[in-house]
């Protein structure tokens, strides 16, 4: 049974062991800012490809961020024994990936609206969509990445593993994503492979708020698919939290 | 015998256990009962699966044959999630939290009373260090918020994997005195222990040896019925006449 009360304490307990990593924090919510800073600066005689690219990396940073994070900070749950501690309590698994989606959600919210803040100000980057709808998707994504990271970090055994799942899992989405070539002029095979993967309709998204002025029905499918697969990927990921173990 | 819950069945009972961890047969069959209200001590040395065994009394581990039940219900019931207090070998608290952080969570999961916390340091001896990161105590102390966590909320059988060890003799006298204490409240209380030494202070001895029990008695009983004047040398009686005897175990301990 999931309970409002096990989940919010969940939450802010992940919470408190971030405040108490002040380093980490600093990272999390610096790298994607100096990031998109050196994407601008780097491409200052060709304007249009920070045009292209900035909105989409605007999704893509806390996805990539947000995964590393909760894929290291679950497997470190795993392998220090809290995890069967707790649930030899009275916890409901989705009070805990719930708790841990809320907690680093929070964070990609504060990581996001920061990384806004800069890109569509200081940076200029043009959107003729509106901008609300632009940080709706970031953040999905965001929340994307944590429920990925939650899944993910079941099949990894050391911290090791753990990273390596950002170029064995995430990398081939972010070539297949649209964001290098156009989705649509993608081989066949390539092109079906990035039809089912969840980052391309992030970066969709993106791009379509980027060019177009309203929200229009294909935007909400796409938040709303990016939404889903966060929810398919954190019910799996409770599936994969047992109780009884060899 | 005494003080225990009235009316009700055994805090632990265990038939015909059978657990197999990477292909290996860690418990071949094993019959246990432990009663309410009193200190039992499960002693043996390292490997000879102990903390498998308190792993299926909190139902945590996978088993092969056989029923665990615990409180009247089968180990790892969800009735029990806030009754049975457990204590792992390795200290499983965030270190990345103070010790009253890291209490308040686990009481709010277990829906212990507010105060509960404080009532669990003071207990363990932690007053004064509350507000301390946990990554920065010593083991010793480390594992007193292990132990902290698994009083909260009062459960009435807490199974403690070697929460001694390493501790300093004044310290390990006072947890014994609190096992004690606790235990004539009505919680039972199972500690490990591969420190033989810690015999005499346990109401009831449960003697391991590879997989088996090979004693269930009073510590007294246990020197007078095999003329030893140390549990040491009781356990090494024990362990020759089980090997005499083939492969059954050898538990005589009149039924309770």
């Amino acid at each position: 049974m999931i309970s409002p009360v096990r989940t919010l304490a969940t939450a802010r307990r992940v919470l408190a062991q971030l405040r108490h990593d002040p380093r980490t924090i600093a990272l999390l919510l610096i790298v994607p800012c100096v990031l998109l800073t050196l994407l601008k600066y780097v491409f200052d005689g060709e304007p249009q490809v920070f045009e292209h690219t900035g909105a989409p990396l605007l999704g893509i940073f806390p996805l990539l961020v947000m995964f590393v994070i909760t894929s290291v900070a679950t497997l470190r749950e795993r392998t220090t024994g809290t995890l069967e501690r707790l649930l030899t309590m009275p916890l409901a698994k989705l009070d805990l990936l719930l708790g841990y989606a809320l907690a680093f959600g929070t964070m990609a919210l504060i990581q996001t609206a920061l990384v806004f803040g800069l890109t569509l100000g200081p940076l200029g980057l043009t959107v003729n969509g509106p901008t609300w709808m632009l940080f709706l998707v970031s953040l999905a994504d965001g929340l994307l990445g944590t429920a990925l990271g939650l899944f993910v970090s079941a099949f990894a055994a050391t911290e090791f593993q753990a990273v390596q799942f950002l170029p064995a899992f995430i990398l081939p989405q972010f070539l297949l994503c649209g964001l290098f070539v156009p989705r649509a002029s993608m081989q066949t095979v390539l092109h079906a492979i990035s039809d089912v993967l969840p980052l391309s309709y992030a970066v969709d998204a993106m791009t379509r708020i980027t060019a177009n002025s309203g929200v229009g029905g294909l935007e909400v499918r796409d938040l709303a698919i990016v939404l889903g697969s966060a929810a398919v990927a954190l019910t799996l990921g409770a599936a994969t939290l047992r109780r009884r173990t060899a | 015998m005494m003080n225990s819950s009235a009316g009700a069945g055994p805090a632990i009972a265990i038939r015909g256990l059978r657990v197999l961890r990477g292909g290996l047969e860690v418990l071949p069959g094993l019959d246990l009962t432990v009663p309410r209200g009193q200190v039992t001590g499960l002693l043996g040395p390292s490997g000879c699966g102990k903390s498998t065994l308190m792993r299926a009394i909190v139902g945590v581990q996978k088993i092969a044959a056989g029923s665990v039940d615990v409180l009247d219900h089968p180990a790892g019931s969800s009735v029990l999630r806030s009754r049975v207090g457990y204590v792992t070998q390795a200290p499983s608290v965030y270190a990345d939290l103070s010790v009253l952080e890291n209490l308040r969570y686990f009481a709010l999961v277990l829906g212990a009373p507010k105060n509960d916390p404080r009532r669990v340091i003071e207990e363990v001896g932690l007053t004064g260090r509350e507000h301390d990161l946990t990554a920065r105590l010593s083991g010793g102390q480390r594992a007193r918020v292990c132990l902290a966590a698994a009083l909260l909320g009062k459960p009435e059988l807490l199974v403690l994997d070697e929460p001694t060890v390493g501790l300093d003799p004044v310290l390990r006298r006072d947890l014994w005195e609190l096992f004690h204490r606790l235990a004539d409240a009505g919680t039972t209380p199972l500690v490990s222990s591969h420190v033989m030494d810690e015999a005499a202070r346990c109401d009831r001895l449960l003697l391991m040896r590879e997989g088996r029990i090979i004693a269930d008695d009073t510590h007294d009983a246990l020197l007078a019925r095999t003329g030893a004047t140390h549990i040491e040398e009781a356990f090494l009686t024990l362990t020759a006449a089980t090997a005499d005897t083939g492969d059954s175990a050898l538990t005589t301990g009149e039924p309770r």
